[in-house]
């Protein structure tokens, strides 16, 4: 009735003055009103306090899976690659699959921390240092599976264009070189950009140590930042500009992951969808990831005032819209195989979905990628964290099942019906993607432990009263509408509702 | 063994919100101080015009070194390539019609080298890294990481007096104004 009467008054003004036009508050990036010192107190006491108990109890089997890898390395080197599973005609087996799924993971990171900086998009302050993390780490999972694929690991070095005595140099024409290029470039960027981001905050934490060696390897870092404005102008341009080439360097990345399959002749490899499809996929898992961790983080460390369940709500939708471009690219896939006429290309397309042997990975992948996340297009689905948790295990899983049925089923259907054969993956290779997982989540748990894990200059940042025009008093108008709350998620921090509140504003 | 004799760096104010500091700062700056600097634990919009910094010079370096991260890949492909062991795979050409072939790398070294060139002259332009300061000499300006806003008006600057400048920085509304000094 409120909403229908100032609705009226906007048409008929009252006798006392004009009547002026609503105004819909943003909702605020960070509740409660929170203060400049209460963000650092929050987020530098995650890395000063000492870890709650569960922190042990995850590093250490994490470290030991982790552990593990290293002796199936070993094993690997020492024997030989055929101690994995793939063999003729599947040549790639778990190592590109685990390869591309970890790379993809790392793109969600640079994506919010730069594809999000230049499209101002402030929520991502409270996510962009954890993303960032987690594309390193993803990075460095993903980069050891083509290091030790070639086999002789001694020999990776030729793949970095040295002189040698051969005088042979490499074959630049070819995307497996490309790769090596655009995975190196990554992670050389992406830890540059990570790096520069967390001096201020490095700085932070060296002036709230207490001298010592703590405070001198924080201090080491902080380069001896003092957040002059002198510094700060040349800061903030380096760091657009670094956004500003890490948005396109991403969007390459996986494109030319993409052409290592995409300019084969191998049917079911051979399309041009591919760079855009693998590049929607990547951030589609990499979301999904990011929240796959933060969900737990932000209640585990009480940071539900700055990563809030806007931010999962707006992750959410991205990945709706992703998962609904990958599965736009399942079936235009599908429709080309038929359209383009190609005997080869159709028939590589039946194997995989109607009577191959991996029609059942095909399944898997399509459920998880496309069907579940179609649970996002609800505000309810999107408000209940344990059904984003679920949604995103599915994407995970489906994002992984996406390479395993772009390289195994189609290698195990090729040209020729007398080359076909099946892969099973050895009990090496699947303990090295264990593996992987270990040493991820054991350096994440790490970098919870030495650095922040919100941009905490960045985040007081976006808080009102960081503006020097800031005017308290303008969300008290009686013309100001607060925005809606969201539901879920009780346990707020210090107990307080989860309900935005704006003095004065409640009632219009 | 220190030396009993300091050097003063200068005077350091402290504010304890962002429109107090961005107003002082503009004061200072009609005030014709030259030497002087606003600590803040964030970058706030706007603070460039109020101390009348021109737009940082960064961008051309980052241009530079991206032109140069481009003529490397291109030069490091063309002559291994072409000119020096013209290698025909896949029945692809080895001369000038390769080229497009070369574009990913060439895309990535320029990123690359971009990326570093913006990270390193950023830091030469910060005059970053440094291991100490005379300001960490100042117990109250630990909180410049935190929530505290400060202005330093440094004692090599023209206009810089020992009593006028005090007061000066008091009359800005400043919560504290303190002497920083180093030792020799």
């Amino acid at each position: 009735m409120a909403e229908a009467a100032n609705h009226d008054s906007h048409h008929a003004p009252h006798a006392d003055g004009p009547s002026r036009a609503k105004v819909l508050l943003r909702e605020p990036l960070v509740l409660n009103n929170r203060s400049f010192s209460w963000v650092t107190n929050r987020v530098a006491g995650i890395v000063e306090n000492p870890q709650p108990w569960g922190w042990w109890w995850i590093v250490v089997p994490c470290a030991l899976l982790a552990g593990f890898m290293a002796f199936c390395f070993t094993y690997l080197v020492s024997t030989g690659v055929g101690v994995w599973g793939p063999n003729h005609p599947v040549a790639w087996g778990w190592d590109i699959t685990n390869f591309v799924f970890w790379i993809g993971i790392g793109h969600a990171g640079t994506l919010i921390s730069a594809i999000l900086y230049l499209t101002r998009q402030k929520w991502r302050t409270a996510v962009n240092r954890a993303a960032e993390a987690m594309t390193i780490f993803a990075v460095m999972c993903a980069g050891l599976f083509p290091a030790l694929h070639v086999g002789r690991v001694w020999m990776a070095w030729f793949l970095a264009p040295v002189p040698n005595s051969n005088q042979i140099w490499q074959n630049f024409k070819s995307p497996l070189l490309w790769d090596v290029f655009a995975v190196s470039t990554y992670f050389s960027v992406s830890v540059v950009f990570w790096f520069l981001g967390l001096v201020p905050d490095l700085a932070t934490l060296r002036d709230r140590c207490k001298p010592g060696i703590r405070k001198m390897a924080y201090g080491l870092f902080a380069l001896g930042w003092r957040g002059g404005n002198r510094q700060w102008r040349h800061y903030e341009v380096a760091y657009m500009l670094l956004a500003g080439l890490s948005t396109p360097l991403v969007l390459s990345v996986h494109t030319v992951v993409s052409f290592d399959f995409a300019t084969s002749i191998v049917p079911g490899w051979h399309t041009t969808i591919f760079p855009p499809y693998f590049v929607a996929g990547a951030i589609f898992g990499g979301f999904a990831m990011v929240l796959t961790l933060m969900i737990p983080v932000r209640k585990i460390y009480g940071l539900q005032d700055l990563f809030t369940m806007k931010h999962i709500d707006n992750m959410a939708k991205i990945i709706l819209l992703t998962g609904t471009i990958v599965g736009y690219a399942y079936l235009m896939e599908l429709f080309i195989a038929w359209y383009s006429g190609s005997l080869f290309e159709f028939d590589a397309f039946k194997w995989r979905i109607l009577y191959g042997p991996y029609t059942w990975a095909y399944y898997c992948m399509f459920f998880c990628n496309v069907i579940a996340p179609q649970a996002f297009w609800w505000k309810k689905c999107r408000e209940n964290l344990f059904i984003v948790m679920v949604v995103c295990m599915f994407v995970n899983a489906g994002m992984w099942y996406e390479r395993f049925v772009i390289i195994v089923t189609t290698l195990a259907r090729d040209f020729l019906p007398g080359a076909w054969d099946m892969y099973h993956p050895s009990w090496v290779e699947i303990w090295t993607f264990i593996g992987t997982f270990g040493m991820f989540l054991m350096l994440f748990l790490i970098f919870l432990r030495f650095l922040p894990v919100i941009a905490i200059a960045e985040i007081k940042g976006v808080l009102p009263e960081a503006d020097p025009h800031y005017d308290p008093s303008m969300v008290k108008r009686d013309n100001v509408v607060a925005p809606p709350a969201y539901e879920g998620d009780p346990h707020e921090v210090s107990g307080q509702p989860a309900t935005v509140t704006i003095p004065g504003a409640a009632t219009v | 063994m220190s030396n009993p004799l300091k050097r003063v760096h200068g005077y350091l104010a402290e504010f304890s919100s962002v429109k107090e500091v961005f107003h002082a700062a503009e004061k200072v700056r009609h005030a014709g101080f030259s030497s002087w600097d606003v600590h803040t634990p964030f970058p706030i919009h706007g603070m460039d015009d109020a101390m009348g910094l021109p737009r940082s010079i960064l961008p051309r370096f980052v241009f530079v070194g991206g032109a140069l991260g481009l003529t490397t890949a291109f030069l490091l492909e063309f002559l291994t390539q072409v000119v020096i062991y013209p290698t025909v795979v896949q029945a692809k050409p080895a001369n000038i019609f390769t080229i497009p072939a070369f574009f990913p790398v060439m895309f990535e070294l320029t990123i690359l080298f971009s990326a570093f060139t913006a990270l390193f002259t950023c830091l030469v332009m910060m005059k970053l890294p440094r291991l100490h300061h005379p300001l960490f000499n100042s117990q109250r300006f630990g909180r410049f990481s935190d929530d505290k806003f400060f202005i330093c008006i440094e004692a090599r600057d023209p206009k810089f007096s020992t009593e006028k400048t005090k007061s000066f920085l008091s009359g800005l509304g400043a919560d504290s104004v303190e002497l920083v000094e180093d030792e020799l």
